[in-house]
């Protein structure tokens, strides 16, 4: 119905069109995060849902050193198991014709008849391996897509010392890896990682397994305790070199996606939070605006007869109307960011299909969110406005008092008259200044977030890889050996030091808590992969206790000096007490040392060690790759240089996207203020600016009287959204980034800040430019005829 | 003190000469000397278009403004008195003719140059004060004199309107007279050739609207001021040199005081 006040109403937003897009876009922001967070996360959440289940996802994991292939059964007996499945899961040295760097594989086993009760294959091309074929291989598709690899090529492949060439007969997923992650790895590494499907026969009679297993998985029945479960699992397995079962939560690529779609829900808390704060600002702004010119009008009305519910009403279609638009645009970019969102993360977790369908509900709670939050900031202009007594409204307001205090005299003694206009406007008006101020300040520090990524990255990157680790390669092997290996290493070609290791895995427990881990056996003073402190000190492991990292210190509720109990888990299960000697800060994972030669003697066993650590001569390198595919007694290889690139290039392409994404929406943070605020100051003084033209000031020197306030505003507003910067990295890191599997450190670079700084700016300035035709197109005339 | 515009060479060159006594009555216009001329328009005509229709504000206006006549304009509202006032004040420009200030012809120059003209030439007083609320009395003075080539003391300018020791004061802690007063303080404060006022008595009772003609009249003729005022007030034109009545966007009629009324004597 197009009464006469909703005639006005349209016509005054199509007159603020510029102020309402502007607000718009702030809600839309707010939204669009949400939005995209939500969705990404729902999305993952269901498709790992669906994947799991559609292809029987395992509850519990076990793996054992050999058990007879007749414990299935007394597995399956287990109160709660529904289905056992026992496997061969090994790893090998893998070669791929023409890439020089031995690869690692994960072998694992499946039925040579039928599919697997649990962990099935996704088959994505070609065929599972046929009975009596034992060189039919199926291997992973990233792996495949990494190196080209289609059905009918060859792959060769280390199997227990035999050098065996296989032939791809299919490309699969399995929900087992989704995150393809190999051991001693920080992220998939799909060139160099690879899963290989074998027939279990196959298998059995490479790894002299015959009628037994060293792997198994179970689900469970609805309702059943997966730690019951777990306890009766272990008790049987123990015998047989079991070394601790685990649930679903702790399997390995189901956990870090998990701690993904956690950590998006933290951001998912924060971030539109800032938005929509500062959008209940600026709409807080612009309507107690529109209402103080429109005072007389609204005197008007209520004279003629309209009620203060009427007046309030019209007010409040205005706030739904700004933010129906920021809603139904935040919809959308929400939608699609979601969508970029999800494929890049569907980029780093393997999945044979993706849900993309955020629910209807997704959408409606984040516009009623924003709509209360649009209300929340226009309530109390639409209450003044509706209380307004039309005796009193249709007087012009009382004048500003603004007064004369010591300030004055410092401005006097200082400013020209132009610069106390501005000073004087800010100080009438503090809290909104303020609060514009924040608004910009927190688009620099949001900008700030999103940059401290990359210090953050680059700091992790260079103490973990470059400070702490000096060798060129870690070579695992098989199983412990005698440290006599040692010499072996040596002799490889281009090796120039070596440095062994160990380890074991074990059960520590302090009062209560306990946490499975592997300890790391390792020399007094490691020169190659030193035990690092993040305050850049390389930590030395004397003799007689363990020297723990401070993340598993806290886990464990332990300090310097307690006793832990560490229950072996491997070989002959020793268990004993040791005390904490030393305690030192990670940004990755919650390692645990111990000194070696400690180590082999709580072991009972003669000095043996499980793969070295080596420094090797550059030029010498290819040759060291044709060696190590040659050792039988390896079975995995990792460059450290690999593992760099890797980290860098998938950090890379997410922050970039990620950066990008926030760059956008702190800009229209920052845009969104200052031109309200601008607009704002120009309606207010639009007449003193006119008169000042009119007196003879340029357009530029009237600008800058306005604009000067804006200016004003920004430059504060940099070193406090620094600060702010600084306060929301600090509180999203420990919230969101303090896991077992990564801590984020604090470090903001100064360009990070300085970046930070230049985007406020820039955008400040362009708003700055567009308010200023505005200001050239002042109608110097009108605005004598009017009194104000 | 009284440096006159013409003398201090920021006014149109030429010596000041007596109170203008000769014109073309029904043109108001005059064929002496230009350069005794504050401003010269001729043939000026104003179209304010606005969709489909078409106002003829003003058609055909020739007047020629000595050096420190006050010129009183008078008619009914919507005669073009206030567009004419506009654009003698480089406010605004006309449609076709001419308005030579000097050499410069505000009729065809750009922004800059009509920016610098109200800068450095003309004062304003308007109906509705138009000070900045956020400045003091001499702060809103000063605030011309700060970009004015040779200014008085904001003080002095506000004594010469009797309200120096109001300097301290903020516009919403003075009267409307005394408002309007700081208005004519800071439109005369640049020592402009010419001052131009749009009904400044307008919004006020008849006995500050006396203060308020008083003190333009003293700026008239202890400065030597060019001054033109539109009032709708006809007890004020005697206070006037000549008297201009518009009618229908053009000058119907120029009358010339012979005897110069004093404003205290007026009153309405
Ligand atoms: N911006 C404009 N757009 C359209 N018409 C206009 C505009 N400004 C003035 N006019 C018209 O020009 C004519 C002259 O207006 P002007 O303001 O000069 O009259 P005035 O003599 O000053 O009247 P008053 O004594 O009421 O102030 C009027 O008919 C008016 O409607
Ligand atoms: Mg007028």
């Amino acid at each position: 119905m197009t009464t006469a006040l909703n005639r006005k109403l349209t016509r005054d937003i199509w007159h603020m069109r510029g102020q309402i897009l502007a607000v718009a876009i702030v809600i839309a922001s707010g939204v669009a995060m949400l939005v995209m967070s939500l969705g990404t996360m729902q999305s993952l959440d269901e498709t790992a849902r669906a994947y799991y289940e559609r292809y029987g996802f395992a509850q519990v994991f076990a793996t054992v050193k050999r058990a007879p292939e007749r414990l299935a059964r007394k597995i399956g007996k287990i109160p709660g198991v529904q289905a056992v499945e026992t496997r061969i899961f090994e790893f090998a040295i893998l070669d791929i014709a023409g890439f020089e760097e031995p690869l690692l594989g994960s072998i694992v086993s499946i039925p040579e008849q039928g599919e697997p009760l649990l962990n099935r294959l996704a088959l994505r091309a070609g065929r599972l391996v046929a009975p009596g074929r034992p060189d039919e291989v199926v291997i992973s598709e990233p792996f495949a897509l990494a190196h080209s690899l289609t059905p009918g090529d060859r792959v060769g492949a280390i199997l227990n010392g035999h050098w065996r060439n296989l032939e791809i007969v299919g490309i699969a997923l399995s929900p087992e890896f989704v995150y393809a992650i190999g051991p001693g790895a920080l992220m998939p590494d799909d060139k160099r990682f690879g899963i290989l499907w074998m027939g279990r026969e196959a298998l059995a009679a490479a790894f002299d397994l015959d009628g037994a297993f060293n792997d198994v998985s179970l689900s469970l029945m609805r309702g059943a305790q997966p730690q019951e479960v777990i306890d009766r699992l272990d008790q049987i397995l123990a015998r047989h070199g079991g070394i601790g079962a685990i649930e679903r939560a702790d399997q390995i690529s189901n956990w870090f996606l998990m701690n993904e779609i956690e950590q998006m829900r933290t951001m998912s808390a924060i971030l539109p939070t800032i938005f929509l704060a500062v959008a209940a600002f600026l709409t807080n702004m612009i309507l107690a605006r529109l209402i103080a010119t429109e005072r007389e009008e609204i005197g008007l009305l209520k004279a003629f007869g309209y009620s203060n519910w009427a007046v309030a009403w019209h007010y409040i279609k205005l706030v739904f109307a700004m933010a129906g638009i920021g809603i139904l645009l935040g919809w959308g970019v929400g939608y699609w960011l979601g969508l970029i969102n999800t494929r890049l993360y569907a980029e780093n977790f393997d999945f044979p299909f993706l849900y993309y369908r955020p629910s209807p509900a997704v959408f409606i709670v984040v516009a009623l969110i924003s709509l209360a939050v649009a209300m929340l900031g226009a309530l109390g202009s639409v209450r003044h406005a509706a209380a307004l007594p039309p005796a009193v409204a249709m007087r012009p307001p009382a004048p500003p008092a603004y007064s004369r205090t010591w300030f004055s005299l410092i401005l006097a003694r200082w400013f020209d008259q132009p610069t106390r206009i501005v000073i004087r406007q800010i100080l009438r008006w503090p809290v909104r200044s303020f609060l514009t101020t924040a608004g910009i300040a927190m688009s620099v520090a949001v900008m700030i977030t999103a940059l401290q990524w990359v210090d953050a990255i680059n700091r992790m990157i260079d103490v973990n890889f470059q400070q702490a680790q000096r060798q060129d390669v870690s070579v695992g092997l098989v199983e412990s050996r005698s440290s006599e290996i040692l010499r072996e290493f040596a002799r490889l070609p281009g090796v120039l030091t070596v440095e062994p290791f160990r380890a074991v895995a074990a059960r520590l427990r302090a009062g209560s808590r306990h946490k499975r881990i592997a300890i790391e056996g390792v020399p007094n003073t490691p020169r190659l992969n030193l035990v690092y402190d993040t305050s850049e000190r390389p930590v030395s492991v004397s003799p007689g206790g363990l020297v723990m990292s401070t993340k598993l210190a806290e886990v464990l509720g332990v300090g310097r000096g307690d006793m832990i109990t560490v229950e072996v888990l491997e070989d002959r299960r020793p268990v004993f007490e040791v005390p904490v000697m030393d305690l030192f800060e990670t940004y990755i994972g919650t390692p645990v040392y111990m000194e070696i030669g400690t180590l082999n003697r709580v072991m009972r066993e003669r000095p043996a060690i499980d793969g070295a650590h080596l420094l090797v001569d550059p030029t010498a390198m290819p040759a060291l790759f044709r060696a190590l595919k040659k050792t039988p007694k390896v079975s995995g290889v990792l460059l450290r240089r690999a593992v760099i690139d890797t980290f860098e290039e998938t950090m890379g392409k997410l922050l970039l996207v990620f950066v990008s994404f926030f760059a956008g929406f702190a800009a229209t943070l920052a845009v969104g203020t200052t031109y309200n605020s601008a607009r704002i100051a120009l309606s207010e003084r639009g007449r003193d600016l006119a008169t000042l033209r009119v007196l003879g000031f340029s357009r530029a020197e009237v600008s800058y009287i306005l604009l000067g306030e804006v200016a004003i505003l920004t430059l504060l507003a940099m070193p406090l959204g620094c600060l702010a910067g600084y306060g929301l990295v600090a509180w999203v890191i420990t919230n969101a980034f303090d896991t077992e599997l990564f801590r984020l450190p604090l470090i903001i670079e100064d360009s990070t800040y300085g970046y930070a700084v230049l985007l406020g700016l820039a955008a400040s300035i362009v708003t700055a430019a567009l308010v200023r035709m505005r200001i050239d197109r002042l109608d110097l005339i009108a605005v004598l005829k009017t009194r104000e | 003190m009284a440096t006159l515009p013409g003398v201090s060479g920021r006014g149109p060159a030429g010596e000041a000469t007596a109170s203008g006594v000769t014109s073309m009555a029904s043109t108001g216009t005059s064929s002496e000397d230009p350069r005794k001329f504050a401003l010269r328009v001729r043939g000026v005509t104003k179209v304010y278009r606005t969709d489909s229709l078409e106002v003829l504000a003003l058609r055909g206006v020739d007047l020629d403004m000595l050096v420190s006549e006050l010129i009183v304009l008078v008619g009914p509202s919507g005669s073009g008195k206030s567009t004419l006032l506009n654009i003698l004040g480089g406010l605004d420009q006309p449609t076709a003719g001419q308005v030579l200030f000097g050499d410069l012809d505000l009729a065809s120059c750009g922004e800059a140059a009509l920016t610098r003209y109200r800068r450095d030439h003309v004062g304003f007083v308007f109906q509705f004060y138009n000070l900045i609320p956020s400045l003091t009395a001499e702060e809103n003075v000063a605030l011309v004199t700060e970009i004015s080539r040779d200014p008085m003391d904001p003080g002095e300018a506000l004594s010469l309107v009797g309200l120096e020791e109001r300097r301290n004061h903020f516009p919403a802690q003075l009267s409307g007279g005394e408002q309007q007063r700081v208005a004519i303080a800071r439109a005369i404060a640049k020592r402009p050739a010419i001052l131009l006022c749009d009904e400044p008595t307008g919004a006020l009772d008849s006995r500050t609207g006396v203060r308020v003609l008083e003190a333009i009249e003293r700026v008239n003729k202890v400065l030597g001021t060019t001054t033109a005022l539109i009032t709708h007030n006809a007890g004020i034109a005697d206070m006037a040199d000549r008297v201009l009545s518009f009618a229908d966007g053009r000058i119907a009629e120029v009358r010339e005081n012979t005897r110069k009324r004093p404003a205290k004597e007026i009153a309405w």
